[in-house]
């Protein structure tokens, strides 16, 4: 067999699927704002929010096997930076969110290293631990919502200032816009390491930590740099949710919610990046359906938890690998049929 | 050339390792021995997965217990696992880029090493791989780079005999076609005559026999080894 004769793997996206990409959330950014009344147009942008990090969830567990119950803590943490940063400084919003990014970057990298020794149960209840660490201490000191001094909470008779948007999204259907073109870099980013040397180290990792090891992978180095890259996502996604409204609420960022954020992404599909984006529908959208529909908010916990039993049990990769496989199947059945 | 010399392992009072000195020339060697005898421990002490309470390895002059594990890969040292390590997700291809990546192999040498295995398609993905196919799927990503020692713990498990003659003609190649010393763990005894100049045995962690492997496998003592009524000393 000659050397020219092996098949190639495809190596990259196809420019064809980066252009439909591309198009639907041109589609999406356009239509939304344009059919959707205001109190839809911020129930989505909060799930476009959340889905970034469900993306982050989704990546530690669907390709590593690190069961992470702490990020709901690292979302906090970047919205507590900008909200600091956008309060204190005149930095331009943009530069709020890479610094949000890095600063939640190093925490994240800082509390991780010692529990990437941990794996499994262990290293969920860490993580639970950790978000429960930082919900107290979001409780004691508040958000700087426009306070005085370094910790700047809106206490007392001080009355909250709402942190300002960026100019391109001053309204809800801009900042929705505003939202999908961050979100879409954050995933492309994502989607870039996925498909690249770091995703196939992953990949091996997540198989048999042996195997890479003997395939000469350093695993912790690797293991680190998915954490790194996922802080910093959500530490982006907690600066886009502080300049939503303008000010963040400790009561948030509880590790209920953290717990919450995991079941949506073991729901909507720990696989891919397209069932980030259901679980953060799932997360955030699903509860405003309950309410317009005038049904109580809890029954979403309801919900939610017969929905997992249901992805535990039959559906190992989510509402996304369904229809993924029923995809899979129309295609066959179109072959087949011609 | 691997000179082992005074390697034990302990797990707390059992000794799977038991002060192992021997050498094996270069070329596709045997390690064999009954179940519980060491053999995949020794797998695993050179892998770097299980630290030994004392002793020395030393592969083509350079000592490998001081390096990290994922550094003794990247120096060339490479192994299967008795379990099949391919990743179902990832296309043939990619399986053996992992390795590549890490030792900085071109994508023309990932290629050489699935033509030397001789994996037509390299796009499916492993989990639509045979088992086969899985097993030569981990050979290549053995020998993909420079390899210098290639440990392989029972490549022959779950295949049929045609399908292990097939690997057998491949094990032998490896040496002469990338330079690499071979050391093959199996309970096939015809698979081991049949690829392997050498063979050394252990039972109980220790060595009871080594030489060229048709003398070692018709050793009295080996034989009685097998069957579970040797008593060693």
């Amino acid at each position: 067999m000659s050397v020219a004769s092996v098949a190639l793997a495809p190596r990259v996206p196809r420019p064809a699927a980066a252009v439909v990409v591309v198009f639907v959330l041109a589609i999406i950014a356009v239509a939304v704002p344009a059919v959707f009344s205001v109190f839809w147009i911020r129930s989505f942008t909060t799930s476009v929010i959340y889905a970034i990090a469900c993306a982050g969830v989704g990546l530690l567990y669907g390709r590593l096997g690190l069961v992470s119950l702490g990020q709901i803590a690292l979302v906090g943490v970047g919205g507590w930076i900008t909200l600091r940063l956008g309060h204190g400084t005149s930095l331009p919003y943009p530069v709020l969110l890479v610094a949000s990014g890095l600063g939640t970057c190093v925490i994240g990298v800082m509390v991780g290293l010692p529990a990437l020794r941990l794996s499994g149960l262990n290293l969920a209840i860490v993580t639970l631990m950790f978000a429960g660490a930082f919900s107290i201490v979001f409780n004691a000191t508040g958000f700087p919502n426009g306070g005085g001094g370094f910790l700047g909470p809106a206490t007392g008779s001080v009355q909250p200032i709402a942190l300002e948007r960026p100019s391109l999204g001053h309204s809800d259907a801009g900042y929705f816009r505003y939202v999908v073109i961050v979100a879409a870099l954050m995933f492309a980013a994502l989607a870039w390491q996925l498909r690249g040397r770091a995703g196939r180290q992953w990949a091996v990792i997540r198989q048999s930590e042996a195997g890479a090891l003997a395939a000469g992978v350093d695993t912790t180095r690797s293991k680190l740099r998915a954490l790194a890259l996922v802080s910093f996502t959500t530490g982006v996604a907690g600066g886009l949710l502080a300049a939503n409204a303008g000010v963040l609420d400790p009561g948030n960022f509880t590790p209920s919610e953290s717990i919450l954020l995991f079941a949506v992404v073991l729901i909507g599909g720990a696989f891919s990046l397209f069932g980030a984006v259901l679980a953060g529908l799932l997360g955030q959208a699903m509860p405003s359906l309950l309410s317009e529909l005038g049904v109580n908010g809890n029954a979403i916990l309801v919900v939610f938890g017969l929905s997992l039993i249901h992805a535990v049990s039959t559906a190992p990769a989510g509402i996304a690998g369904q229809l993924h496989a029923l995809v899979s199947k129309a295609r066959r059945e179109t072959v087949d049929g011609r | 050339m691997l000179r082992v010399r005074d390697l034990s392992v302990s797990f707390g009072g059992v000794m799977p390792l038991d002060d192992v000195t021997f050498e094996l020339p270069d070329g596709v060697c045997g390690l064999v021995g009954p179940n519980g005898a060491g053999k995949t421990t020794f797998f695993n002490v050179l892998s770097g997965f299980v630290r030994p309470s004392a002793g020395a390895v030393e592969a083509d002059g350079t000592s490998l217990l001081s390096m990290a594990p994922h550094r003794r890969a990247r120096w060339g040292l490479r192994r299967t696992f008795q379990q099949e390590q391919v990743v179902h997700s990832l296309s043939a291809y990619d399986n053996v880029r992992i390795a590549a990546d890490e030792v900085g192999a071109a994508g023309d040498q990932v290629r050489e090493a699935l033509a030397f295995v001789g994996l037509d398609d390299a796009q499916r993905r492993g989990r639509h791989l045979t088992m086969l196919e899985r097993r030569l799927t981990e050979i290549a990503r053995s020998v993909v780079g420079r390899p210098r020692l290639v440990l392989l713990d029972e490549p022959g498990a779950g295949l049929a005999e045609e399908e292990t003659e097939r690997l057998v003609a491949l094990i032998r190649k490896i040496p002469e076609r990338f330079g690499a010393q071979v050391i093959l763990v199996d309970h096939d005894m015809e698979l081991v005559s049949a690829v392997c100049g050498n063979t050394v045995v252990l039972d109980f962690g220790r060595v009871i026999a080594l030489g060229p492997t048709a003398d070692v496998l018709s050793d009295e003592h080996v034989k009685r080894a097998y069957l579970g009524t040797e008593e060693v000393v």
